[in-house]
């Protein structure tokens, strides 16, 4: 009889880091194909519906652009505490923050002009999320409080400090709606391509994640931060302050969720809102694996992400498969990445079992 | 021979790791009631084939037969149905459990109710069989790292073993707890059990041994009797090359006083006091020893001294300036270089390139405003790797692709190269192979012929004689006096060693 057994690989191999996650997204293809087959569609047709819903034409093109930059800026923001081991699970908290502070800086900045406004709310924004991370990474590094309950805590406390305040004393006037007052004109994200929602935030999503590239592979801080990732007490022994660069780390992470919330309220929703963010944070945290924490890999994992969120809405629409399934085959995606990774550091032995 | 008369016959053993090849065509006839030694510097594919014989690993080819059967192990519960046991160098021990829980987990015989009592006095019996004195209903937790092992030991003959299979089994062991072990295994013996003993101690394999079989990068490259050979042709024949024992070293020139420590008390990571009251000075030029079973302080006196651990009491002075509770970032600054017994643990980044290890302390002056200058810290590391002979095909692979005596030259090379005032060197041979100890120690004495100040700790007491100008000796957390190297009588050390003896130079 076949077996295997598993082995860790020494070496990565690079074609095997280009390979698996092609291969993965074809065997979550395959996967998908049998319920959607069951649910009465032609998966191959259902596909098609897919790709052109996610990239066939410019409107789906620019939407999904939309849904990458937060992806992408809430990917970047785990990849780098994960970097060196804060475990940030508080990416939603963070973009709530951010957004909140934004806007609170953005609804009343009606007589700055739009080269001050803009910068300033970015900086307000990322000192919101900034803020938020950084009451976890004092707990963990002064008290030993563990980041992944903190974080994970953080969430909640502050999407329901942002419903108590909407549905409470900053409810918009003018609507009675539980959104903030409209954020000022000057303070809106440009729109780069006419006729769509194609906004500055999409830019500044792929800056952050060259400055990420920058900072990881390019600074000293970097560097710092690699060697606290990978042995914490050797780092420290080194010379290097350990605590003081995790706070940093989490305080940075914060920060570029902040802006992820930034984004959603200065490009897209122009106010505050409850639902400024179906799970971003919580998605990068998978965005930020699947992308092995590697800038590139975050930058294609959410774009992938995008493409699969965008384009089973659109099969949803057009093909009536159901909803669900649509959300489902999202998982099945992500989960044969997962897989794919895995074999990027482990190897299977074929075996014989003894007869 | 007939072939029953084995107990183990290995045939054309292969198995390749990614670029190297660990065990090249290897045969390996392991006699019924021999002590067979197998014998190899580090990297030599000593465990790699032993994991084979466990189960651990599965060969690329040959063929393993077990008295007259061929077998084909998928795990180690494989091996272990065959009656093959492998006590290996770390441990795999439930600390919070008792020795009677630890010996029987996992056991198939297990019912839903555990029948425990029944299971202590099979493990008596055993115990009192083969001299394994151990208390059956103690928590692994209580006890000393010899006992452990007696457990392991016991692990195994509980389950029946024929064939134990022994990995570095002293290298955690004082030299009492060695003599006991040898007793267990000639016990053993006696018995009919027969033995695989994987070392790179010379001394150990000639005294233990009936036969030896020499690997040297991943072949054997001879297999003799053990009354027939010696510990300088064995040594040829595990290094390949001649290798010099004494080591020459000349008076030392003592300086001004570099590193002073006065009355520090520490308490260790429980909260008991580690140290108490240590007083003592390395002068520039000079190798301060300090000779100790390890347990008594030592790692506590090295943590304090690089800035990893508070004291409560004393002061530490390093050229004159106090550095008392310093961090490791100030240390360093100062000019301490640090050889830590962990290397894994404290010294190195495994998952990294070797490349960011080399700099780990120096990377700060690489830089470009905050950017650091990769172009200039590979020439450096290019540089130190070759000095201090770190062999590796490429520097930007993960350290962990290094053997464990490239892995402490890389340390060596780090912290040399910055010119360090002050060396501390904890356990710095431990585990390694002839040839990389003997590098190592002639290091040392370099650097301190070259007017640096050298606090050696050590459990290896040949080392401490052979290495040191003075010899302070450590004992829960005291010390029990310090001599000069040269009128230090042996059986003072031992004394002081045990605690019960006090001198002063």
């Amino acid at each position: 009889m076949a077996f295997f057994t598993v082995e860790k690989r020494l070496l990565p191999s690079r074609r095997l880091n280009i390979a698996a996650p092609i291969v993965s997204t074809l065997v979550a293809l395959v996967i998908s194909a049998v319920p959607i087959y069951v649910g009465g569609v032609n998966p191959l047709y259902g596909y098609g519906e897919l790709l052109y819903g996610a990239l066939g034409d410019k409107l789906a093109i620019t939407e999904t652009f939309v849904l990458f930059a937060p992806l992408l800026l809430c990917g970047l923001a785990v990849a780098l505490a994960f970097t060196c081991k804060f475990w940030n699970i508080g990416a939603e908290g963070q973009l709530y923050s951010g957004g909140l502070f934004a806007s609170f800086f953005a609804v009343y900045a009606t007589s700055i002009p739009s080269v001050i406004a803009i910068p300033a709310m970015l900086a307000v924004g990322f000192l919101g999320g900034a803020g938020w991370a950084a009451i976890p990474a004092i707990l963990k590094v002064k008290l030993k409080v563990d980041e992944v309950v903190t974080t994970l805590l953080g969430n909640w406390i502050m999407t329901y400090a942002v419903e108590a305040l909407l549905f409470g004393p900053w409810k918009n006037p003018a609507t009675g709606w539980p959104e903030s007052p409209v954020i000022s004109d000057t303070t809106k994200f440009p729109i780069l391509i006419a006729g769509s929602r194609f906004h500055f935030g999409i830019i500044l999503a792929l800056l952050v994640a060259v400055v990420f590239y920058i900072i990881v592979r390019k600074t000293k801080w970097g560097f710092e931060l690699l060697g606290i990732g990978g042995n914490q007490t050797a780092s420290y022994a080194a010379g290097i302050n350990v605590p003081r660069q995790i706070i940093l780390a989490a305080i940075v992470s914060g920060g570029i969720a902040g802006l992820a919330g930034v984004g959603q309220v200065a490009g897209i929703q122009f106010h505050m809102t409850t639902d400024l963010s179906p799970g971003y944070g919580y998605t990068g945290v998978i965005i930020a694996m699947v992308g092995a924490l590697n800038p590139i890999g975050v930058v294609l994992a959410s774009f992938l992400l995008a493409v699969v969120v965008q384009g089973t809405q659109a099969m949803h629409r057009a093909t009536g498969v159901p909803w669900a399934l649509a959300e489902g085959m999202q998982g099945i995606i992500l989960l044969c990445l997962l897989v794919g990774i895995f074999f990027t550091k482990y190897r299977l032995k074929q075996g014989r079992r003894r007869s | 021979m007939n072939a029953l008369e084995y107990a183990v016959d290995m045939r054309g053993i292969v198995k390749t790791f990614p670029g190297v090849v660990a065990n090249d065509n290897v045969d390996l006839q392991l006699e019924r009631g021999k002590i067979h030694a197998l014998l190899g510097e580090n990297g030599a594919g000593k465990t790699t084939l032993m994991n084979v014989l466990y189960g651990l690993y599965r060969p690329d080819g040959g063929e393993i037969l077990v008295g007259d059967k061929r077998v084909v192990f998928n795990s180690p519960q494989d091996a272990i149905a065959v009656k093959i046991g492998m006590i290996h160098q770390h441990f795999m021990l439930v600390q919070a459990m008792s020795v009677v829980d630890n010996i029987i987990l996992g056991l198939k015989s297990n019912k839903v109710v555990l029948d425990e009592v029944s299971a202590q006095k099979r493990i008596r019996e055993l115990a009192d069989t083969y001299g394994l004195e151990v208390d059956p209903d103690s928590y692994i937790w209580q006890l000393s790292v010899g006992e452990q092992q007696r457990v392991e030991i016991l692990k195994a003959i509980y389950r029946d073993a024929s064939i134990l299979i022994l990995d570095e089994p002293t290298a955690v062991l004082t030299p009492p707890e060695i003599k006991d072990l040898f007793r267990v295994l000639r016990r053993m013996k006696d018995e009919g059990k027969s033995i695989v003993y994987i070392s790179h101690k010379l001394d150990e394999v000639l005294e233990i041994s009936d036969r030896i079989s020499v690997l040297r990068l991943g072949k054997i490259v001879a297999e003799v009797l053990t009354k027939e050979t010696s510990k300088v042709e064995l040594a040829r024949m595990m290094v390949g090359r001649e290798v010099i024992f004494r080591l020459s070293k000349t008076a030392a020139k003592t300086g001004k006083p570099i590193l002073e420590v006065q009355d520090i008390s520490a308490v260790n990571d429980r909260k008991a006091l580690a140290l108490r009251k240590v007083s003592f000075t390395v002068g520039e030029g000079e190798i301060l020893g300090i000779a100790g079973v390890s347990g008594n302080g030592q790692r506590e006196l090295a943590e304090v001294l690089i800035g990893l651990r508070k004291v409560a009491n004393g002061n530490v002075k390093i050229g004159g300036v106090d550095v008392t509770n310093s961090s490791p970032r100030k240390m360093a600054d100062m000019s301490v270089g640090f050889i830590p017994e962990d290397r894994v643990g404290v010294g190195l980044v495994m998952n990294l390139p070797i490349l960011n290890n080399a700099i780990l302390k120096e990377y700060r002056n690489f830089s470009n405003g905050p950017l650091l200058d990769y172009a200039a810290a590979s020439a450096y590391t290019e540089r130190i790797i070759k000095e201090f002979g770190v062999k590796t095909p490429n520097m930007r692979y993960p350290t962990k692709t290094l053997s464990g005596g490239n892995l402490q030259k890389l340390i060596l090379a780090r912290e040399l190269a910055r010119d360090p005032r002050l060396l501390i060197a904890s356990q710095p041979t431990r585990g390694l192979d002839v040839g990389a100890t003997e590098e190592i120690r002639s290091r040392l004495i370099e650097e301190r012929s070259h007017g640096r100040g050298v606090l050696l700790i050590s459990e290896d007491l040949d080392e401490i004689l052979s290495l040191s100008d003075r010899i302070a000796v450590m004992f829960e957390g005291q010390i029990m006096g310090i001599v000069q190297a040269e009128d230090a009588k042996l059986e003072d050390i031992g004394l002081m060693m045990a605690g019960s003896k006090r001198m002063e130079a």
